[in-house]
């Protein structure tokens, strides 16, 4: 297992505003992971800095050991498709094509068309003519055709809809199951691309909050259900999240180890246990992370009653 | 694929069910890790840790350059693995379920007999 991205402390800042804040991670090669995290958390800036778009204020970020900045060899083999990408003015969508095929040394044509007839995507037609939903399939088009060693989704399916958005998980999937490559999806749809990510790296505020494979993460957080008083005793021994109390019933999402035992005490407890989705843990840990941030003592835990 | 455990698993326990059920006879061939990631729309290493996992137990064996096939014995070995789970996974939340009912023993057993009769 080799190294693809690496990033060291990486930082940077805009005027008085902190996009990255002192970010570390190593990105594993052929591999799909989710770049997650709320609106304004950094993902842009930093997809922007792993493909040379951008220069980090402090720190190194190196793509196969090497900087991605004004370095062709590296670009060459990286493909950014980002939801603002813009083509010059007269560019037809088959002028897109032909520039990519141009630009992306892996490039697969029958792939390309193959795709273009699955979304039913017009050749001819103007690319500032195309819905938004229709330009985003010529992202994804161009992000999969590429086949490029490491692939970066920005939010690539802004306007599509639900058919479209998973014609392309299918391809995704399909496509790097037959040519494993690195791919970076930055997505808010977490429920529907939870289960097609292998790593996740979830940043808030300009930082790191968790970075772990996705099959450790749907272990660690759970939601017991039960009496109050049996709730609590399960929720000393874990990291609390979130909880929900009703009348003498409560519900509490805790982080920490489940396995077979922990699971059979919860039970014996009368715990009802559910799962997380991806999505929920994301939420929970961003909001009680922003909780901790903003609180002065420590170990206060809000309790939201429903009544 | 649903609830909280792994989804690794939940690919073994598919497979065993298949095996288990006659669906995948032993000697049969199994779907590849690609395969099985498209159908559920999971990642392909996700996949393929379930498959390893009945290959590390001896359900699934691998022929090179071939595939994956279900190992002969491999269905009375995993009814026989079941049947050991059978009451923590299935008899312990019935009993659970008829003391918080009061619901004894000998009504549960009535109550089963009932059910068997009705059929």
């Amino acid at each position: 297992m080799s190294t693809v991205v690496s990033a060291q402390q990486v930082s940077k800042r805009f005027r008085d505003v902190t996009a990255l804040d002192d970010v570390s991670f190593t990105l594993e090669e052929n591999r799909i992971h989710g770049l997650l995290g709320r609106n304004g958390a950094g993902k842009t800036t930093l997809m922007q800095i792993m493909t040379g778009q951008l220069l980090a204020s402090s720190g190194r970020l190196t793509i196969d050991g090497r900087s991605p900045y004004e370095n062709e060899t590296v670009m060459s083999r990286v493909c950014f498709i980002k939801e603002s990408q813009t083509y010059p003015q007269y560019f037809k969508v088959r002028h897109a094509l032909e520039s990519a095929r141009l630009l992306f040394p892996g490039w697969d044509e029958d792939f390309a068309q193959a795709l273009l007839a699955d979304f039913r995507l017009p050749l001819n037609r103007q690319v500032r003519k195309l819905s938004r939903g229709m330009h985003s399939m010529l992202g994804i088009i161009i992000g999969l055709a590429s086949r490029a060693p490491l692939t970066l989704f920005d939010e690539p399916y802004l306007g599509l809809d639900a058919v479209a958005r998973h014609l392309f998980y299918d391809h995704l999937l399909t496509d790097y199951a037959e040519h494993p490559r690195t791919v970076v999806l930055s997505t808010h749809l977490i429920d529907e691309v939870g289960e097609l990510l292998e790593h996740v790296l979830l940043l808030d505020q300009g930082r790191v909050l968790l970075d772990t494979t996705a099959e450790d993460l749907r272990g660690q957080v759970v939601t017991v259900a039960g009496p109050g008083s049996a709730v609590d005793e399960l929720a000393a021994e874990y990291e609390e999240l979130h909880r929900e109390i009703l009348g003498r019933y409560a519900r509490a999402t805790l982080r920490g180890t489940f396995g077979t035992a922990e699971r059979a005490r919860a039970k014996a407890l009368g715990l009802d246990l559910e799962a997380v989705s991806l999505q929920d843990i994301v939420v929970r840990l961003t909001t009680a992370h922003a909780r901790s941030g903003d609180a002065t003592t420590t170990g206060t835990r809000k309790k939201e009653t429903l009544r | 694929m649903e609830d909280g455990r792994p989804i690794f698993l939940q690919i073994a326990e598919l497979i065993e069910n298949s095996i288990i059920d006659g669906t995948l006879a032993e000697e049969a061939q199994v779907p590849s890790t690609n395969e099985l990631a498209a159908f559920h729309r999971i990642n392909p290493a996700t996949a393929g840790k379930g498959v390893n996992q009945l290959v590390d137990e001896g359900t699934l064996y691998k022929k090179r350059g071939i595939g994956m096939f279900v190992a002969t014995g491999a269905r009375a070995k995993l009814r026989d693995r079941r049947r050991e789970d059978f009451a923590q996974q299935f008899l312990h939340p019935l009993l659970a379920e008829a003391n918080k009912l009061g619901i004894d023993a000998d009504e549960l057993k009535r109550m089963i007999d009932r059910w068997e009769q009705g059929r």
